[in-house]
């Protein structure tokens, strides 16, 4: 049989690389477009709602349900002992618990959940419980838990060089420490889950959720039966962001547990404003830097210390803390460094993967290092970038991963020629001497993200590819599509793969009955990895097809191909339907599956080396701002955006990506501010208090290029991941408002600027840089 | 009631007067086009539109029809998203399409419809030419509306795009007939009386009754804390809550009128209160609420009610007797959430004298998002300068107290002084530091609202010396030294 290349060269001028519309934007457009509150309902299904926990630590002394159940259209009540199986729903280690036992750990954790004939009969129902509670004292911050030494899971730390030595002999040291705070995901579709019983005791779950392997695995557990009686299905999500990961998964089990016991379809539909304080956010951070550096701004060893909120469980946070240790260097050599990664346990929400995976919080951490070096040094915080950046000469990260490719020095050339980078620097000193009550600010700073998931067995992918009768074609796989685009791009990879329109191709619901024990669609390695377990599928196929062209029309198989719907032989060509015909009449397989697995991947958490990531994906961003001296307002001018995302699958999808998430990642460094009280109550709980940007937020000039080299490494077509990098670009944003506060100050001082940099935040730093002006001129008098 | 649903005359046997339009469209109608992402009125996912026949023309308008009640669009046409895709699709549909405006899809049909209502304004309102609109109009006019996967250029980019084409009519011959002959509400337990007079007999027969005007608070009771409000009374067709008449004394604002109105009738008389609606919530609220729900409301973050002291207004109350009085509003609040409104009083219209129309004033909101957030803290102040003397100050606040209040110990402080005296200015601002109590609070510390009041002040104040502070938001930066 003829070997196939895992990629075919990018010669096809069809759509199938192009910058085609979403697979689904017509429908959405339309209104028709079917997320899973929109199934249609069935005359006897139920809804659900949850009775709370009010208090963020405390046993539960007494549940009197007796109103709750007696209320008008309650059908089920249950509390932890009501389920069949196994209440604890963790995704990976324990202690996530479907209903409380015997203890509360968070406020709005849910004690017993209704099932009712209607939403508003099952939410005004669970308002009629008493429940006693006996408080405990509750943790509340990372800084608390870091000082009790009180962690969910085992503190790890990876290593290079001797740093005790480095820091020593620095001829500059700087020591800072900084407080980041999470989000909330705020997708606009809510948590939901609807369970429909099936024979044999199946249950059969529509989730917006992604990763249904995961919610089918925890479905049979709480249930008590094999997977294989349970289906989940995901057509689409109203946006995911991480946020649907593993948070998805309670709804779903506890609409299958009532399903179950009443043998009814049962939807858990999450109101906002359950879904603000139940479900988990970004990790809020409390980093402590000590780094030492050259004279002219080269870093000469690192100690940073990383402590994520991580909330009452451990969720995901091994790998959030781990990903945000990996991302401590972002783009620079540290020659030698000591990265300490605690996991804090408080009694608050379990916090959950969010774009970026831990990445940003380190990654915003180590360049305010850098400004603050620059203003330290009296120089362009781009020259102190650029003097560290990974090169050739200085490629070893502290995980002892070679960066291979080093594609930001040319790609911040690039990006700081035509965003006239100089000159603006210029005409911000100009603008900022002349304005006494404006000052503007100006950063470049550059993204290297790590593409793979950390955990080595979920980098595994199956799809499954069928071509009927008609020529038209169906391409099923483990990824999920939550609007980034990735059924659009699989098809377009099947498309290409197969030489054949992308109108023909239909993506199908991610199900876990057609490929089986998939990974998360995270990581931002959809389409990395199913497109090319897609194009092995389809390579299967072509094989087949190939062989048999060959024999069947004598010619030998490597004059063969197939492109522009008709396989090519050496003189003529056949049209794709017909060869669908002709080869099924001869009984040649026209579907196959398609597997794929990570390569060259490994990470040895007993040494901290390895290698965790296949490549990086890269890109960098000028952002420029204006800041207002009075009220500490503000307002982004412009964003200068270039991207790596190897050779693009699709241009407009990318560019898609690449503006959503620096817009998302702008919201969480400077309006979106996550507050919680002093007793632990979420106080940013609803849109009307924690806000996300809107049109008028973004930049008045937003100019975004894709850079556009081939990954060197064998992806699909040689493409990069492009979901979650793009997010940290707004880093630039964060250290523009930072550079526009030490311009008070004539960057003579570095002030303190909390993330999120609101209005507030912005503000107190203005008046520290002020506060220093003032000290000093008083010193100099006193001198006088 | 009886309504148009997009081409369908609907007959509604309204059970329960604070049913939404959403709940009415997703449950009743099984119409699942239109989405919920919030319940409450922030995130536009449910944004449909509403038309009412004024004059010779159908006018549409945006709604959150997660908080609107059914009763409200009685005798109107509700549009959704569902209608637009005729024969063809709609040009906003068609454009949002090929500018990839739509990721994850969910807050789509939302956007769509705000675009529609924009692009339908565009072509069919006689008072706009067919110019093409600024990039600035169409992000105003999605600014009740969250995307949080596009980051909205493209959005943007499909809305410009979209006015090139003509907008098909939406409604045909028949719909127009339904809408002239509708007899709208009958029998429902969400009443809308024309005049005071029926508001007063409605009042008494049905003691218990909610007033409701735009409900864009109060549905909050229904959808976020699931209260049943069985009967509702809704004031906003009252004759007498909605005048807008300008006499050489005063200018009178009924009590009715919604922000959009407002914007719209005050451009010319009082063209600062037009220019700071944008900062008032979104366009499907403005469309909705109403200068009287926002003072009667007693919301210390409230908006309006700053601005109104700083113009020393005085409002018209009258009670179910049809015995009418009016007080200066600086006596109208009492407390937090706490009036001088009586349980069987109405606040009809709100007064200016419009000697304050013609003096110095300035109103400065400030917020973590400048789009559709509530205060931190919103200031307003008013200078009446003769002969470079300050005759008269007012200085009033939201987000600082407990009630939206005057400052008189700082607004004496500069009374007859010159009003380029810093010392003066001095003294005002430590009277603020003494006499304001502000709380801190998810949107703000107390340190932060007092430190912005105070450079509140001084920002007018400077303003009012002739020093220019250019506007963050609607200064055009891009066009400085360095750009291309």
């Amino acid at each position: 049989m003829r070997k196939l290349p895992k990629s075919w060269p990018a010669d096809q001028a069809t759509t199938s690389k192009a910058a085609i519309a979403h697979e689904s934007a017509q429908k959405q457009v339309t209104g028709e477009a079917v997320y899973v509150d929109d199934i249609p309902e069935w005359p006897n299904q139920l809804h659900v709602a949850t009775g709370q926990s009010t208090i963020a630590h405390g046993n539960i002394r007494r549940i009197d349900l007796s109103a709750v159940r007696s209320a008008p259209g309650v059908v089920d009540v249950i509390v932890q002992q009501d389920i069949p199986g196994d209440p604890d729903i963790s995704p990976v280690f324990t202690g996530d618990l479907l209903l409380a036992g015997e203890q509360v750990n968070y406020i709005g954790q849910p004690i017993f959940a209704v099932a009712a004939t209607s939403f508003r009969a099952a939410q005004q129902a669970v308002a009629l419980a008493e429940i006693e509670l006996e408080p405990l004292q509750p943790r509340l911050t990372a800084e608390d838990a870091l000082a009790h030494e009180d962690f969910v899971l085992a503190t790890h730390s990876i290593a290079m060089g001797d740093v005790e030595a480095a820091l020593a002999n620095a001829p500059n040291r700087l020591q800072k420490s900084m407080s980041i705070r999470g989000q909330e995901h705020f997708y606009l579709e809510g948590q939901i889950s609807l369970a429909v019983p099936q024979e044999d005791g199946g249950m059969h779950v529509f989730s917006s959720s992604q990763h249904p392997s995961e919610v089918q695995k925890l479905v049979a557990h709480v249930l008590g039966v094999p997977l294989n009686l349970v289906t989940a299905e995901v057509r689409r999500m109203g946006g995911g962001f991480g946020g649907k990961e593993s948070q998805s998964a309670a709804l779903a089990c506890m609409a299958a547990v009532f399903a179950a016991r009443n043998q009814r379809p049962v939807k858990y539909r999450m109101p906002r404003k359950d879904d603000m304080v139940q479900t988990g956010k970004r990790h809020d951070f409390w980093n402590q830097y000590d780094v030492g550096f050259s004279e002219d701004g080269r870093i000469l060893g690192a100690r940073m210390i990383l402590a994520g909120k991580c909330g009452c469980t451990a969720d995901l946070s091994d790998g959030i803390v781990d990903r945000a240790m990996f991302h401590a260097d972002n783009a620079y050599s540290l020659n030698a460094a000591e990265i300490t990664g605690y996991r804090c346990r408080t009694n608050t929400v379990s916090n959950t993967a969010f774009r970026g995976f831990g990445g940003p919080k380190s990654m915003v951490t180590t360049e305010a290092t850098i400004e603050t070096i620059a203003h330290r040094l009296g120089l362009d915080a781009l020259d102190v970038r650029k003097r560290n950046l990974y090169c050739a000469e200085q490629d070893e990260t502290p995980y002892g991963q070679k960066v291979e490719q080093h594609v930001l020095p040319e790609l911040i050339e690039q990006l700081e020629s035509q965003s006239d980078y100089r000159a603006r620097r210029q005409a911000v000193k100009q603008f900022n001497n002349a304005c006494r009550w404006q000052k503007k600010g100006l950063a470049l700073t550059p993204v290297k993200f790590g593409i793979s998931f950390t955990s080595k067995h979920l980098n595994q992918a199956g799809a499954l590819v069928h071509i009927f009768l008609d020529g038209s074609v169906m391409v099923n796989h483990g990824g999920t599509e939550m609007g980034q685009g990735l059924f659009t791009k699989v098809a377009q990879i099947v498309a290409r793969g197969l030489g054949i329109s992308v109108s023909r191709i239909r993506p199908s619901a991610t199900r876990t009955d057609k490929v089986p024990n998939t990974a998360p669609t995270a990581a931002s390695a959809g389409t990395d990895m199913n497109g090319m377990a897609a194009l092995d599928a389809v390579n299967k196929i072509k094989s087949a097809l190939f062989e048999f062209a060959g024999e069947h029309y004598r010619v030998p198989v490597a004059d063969i191909s197939l492109k522009d719907d008709c396989l090519w032989l050496k003189d003529r060509t056949i049209p794709f339907e017909e060869l669908v015909k002709i080869a099924y009449m001869n009984r040649i397989p026209l579907w196959s599956s398609g597997f794929y697995k990570t390569p060259k991947i490994g990470y040895d958490r007993s040494t901290g080396k390895g290698r965790p990531f296949y490549y990086f994906s890269n890109g960098a961003a000028v952002s420029e701002v204006v800041v207002d001296m009075l009220t500490g307002e503000y307002k982004v001018i412009r964003v200068d955006i270039l991207h790596d995302v190897g050779h693009s699958l699709n241009p407009a999808i990318d560019i898609g990506q690449i503006e959503g998430g620096f817009i998302q990642g702008m919201g969480w460094l400077t309006t979106e501010e996550l507050l919680w009280d002093e007793h632990g109550r979420i106080i940013s709980n609803s849109p009307a208090n924690y806000k996300i940007p809107t049109a008028h937020d973004v930049p008045e000039i937003f100019n975004v290029a894709l850079f556009d080299r081939p990954n060197t490494e064998e992806t699909a077509y040689h493409s990069k991941a492009v979901g979650e990098p793009p997010l940290m670009l707004a880093i630039s944003v964060w250290c523009a408002l930072l550079d526009a506060c030490a311009s008070v100050s004539e960057y003579a001082f570095t002030p303190d600027l909390n993330a999120p940099a609101t209005p507030e935040q912005v503000l107190n730093a203005i008046q520290a840089a002020q506060a220093y002006n003032a000290e000093q001129s008083a010193n100099t008098e006193e001198s006088c | 009631m009886k309504f148009v649903l997009n081409q369908e005359l609907v007959t509604v046997e309204l059970e329960d007067a604070s049913t939404t339009v959403l709940s009415y469209l997703r449950t009743q109608k099984r119409s699942v086009g239109t989405k919920e992402g919030c319940a409450s009125g922030d995130c536009g996912a449910c944004t449909c539109l509403v038309g009412e026949l004024e004059k010779d023309t159908v006018n549409y308008h945006t709604i959150n029809s997660c908080i609107t009640p059914l009763g409200a669009i009685a005798g109107k046409h509700l549009v959704t998203v569902e209608h637009l895709a005729q024969e063809q699709i709609h040009p906003v549909q068609a454009a949002m399409v090929k500018y990839h405006g739509s990721q994850c899809g969910f807050c789509t049909p939302g956007f769509v419809m705000s675009l529609t209502a924009f692009h339908n304004a565009l072509f069919t309102n006689a008072d706009i030419t067919h110019q093409q609109p600024t990039r600035e109009d169409v992000s105003s006019a999605v600014a009740g509306n969250l995307c949080r996967c596009t980051g909205y250029r493209p959005i943007l980019d499909a809305g410009m795009a979209a006015c090139q084409s003509p907008a098909p009519q939406l409604h045909n011959s028949e719909v127009r007939h339904w809408l002239e002959n509708l007899d709208a509400l009958d029998d429902t337990p969400y009443y809308a009386p024309q005049t005071l007079a029926e508001w007063s007999e409605l009042k008494s027969a049905f003691p218990a009754a909610r007033a409701i005007a735009g409900g864009t608070d109060l549905m909050l009771e229904v959808t976020q804390h699931y209260r049943d409000i069985p009967q509702l009374i809704d004031v906003t067709q009252i004759r007498e809550l909605r005048v807008f008449d300008l006499t050489d004394k005063k200018l009178v604002l009924g009590a009715g009128l919604s922000y959009t109105q407002l914007a719209e009738r005050c451009s010319s008389v009082f063209p600062a209160l037009t220019a700071f609606m944008p900062r008032l919530a979104s366009p499907q609220i403005r469309n909705r609420g109403t200068l009287g729900g926002n003072i009667a409301n007693a919301s210390p973050i409230a908006d309006t009610p700053p601005i109104l002291l700083a113009m020393d207004a005085t409002i018209e109350l009258n009670n179910a007797a049809y015995q009418r009085r009016t007080l200066p509003l600086d006596e109208f609040y009492l407390g937090y959430k706490q009036t001088q409104l009586a349980k069987n009083e109405l606040l009809v219209s709100v007064r200016i004298p419009v000697a304050a129309l013609t003096h110095f004033h300035r109103f400065y909101k400030v917020s973590k998002r400048y789009e559709d957030d509530i205060s931190a803290v919103m200031g307003a102040f008013r200078f009446h300068i003769e002969n470079g003397v300050f005759k008269e100050a007012r200085i009033a606040y939201g987000g600082v107290a407990a009630t939206p209040l005057r400052v008189k110990s700082a607004e004496a402080a500069l009374i007859d002084q010159t009003m380029d005296n810093e010392n003066a200015l001095a003294n005002a601002l430590q009277n603020l530091a003494d006499t304001l109590e502000p709380l801190s609070d998810v949107r703000a510390s107390a340190g932060y609202r007092l430190t912005i009041a105070m450079n509140l002040l001084r920002k007018a104040w400077l303003e009012a010396n002739g020093e220019h502070l250019p506007d963050l938001h609607t200064t055009a930066y891009s066009g400085e030294v360095g750009y291309a």
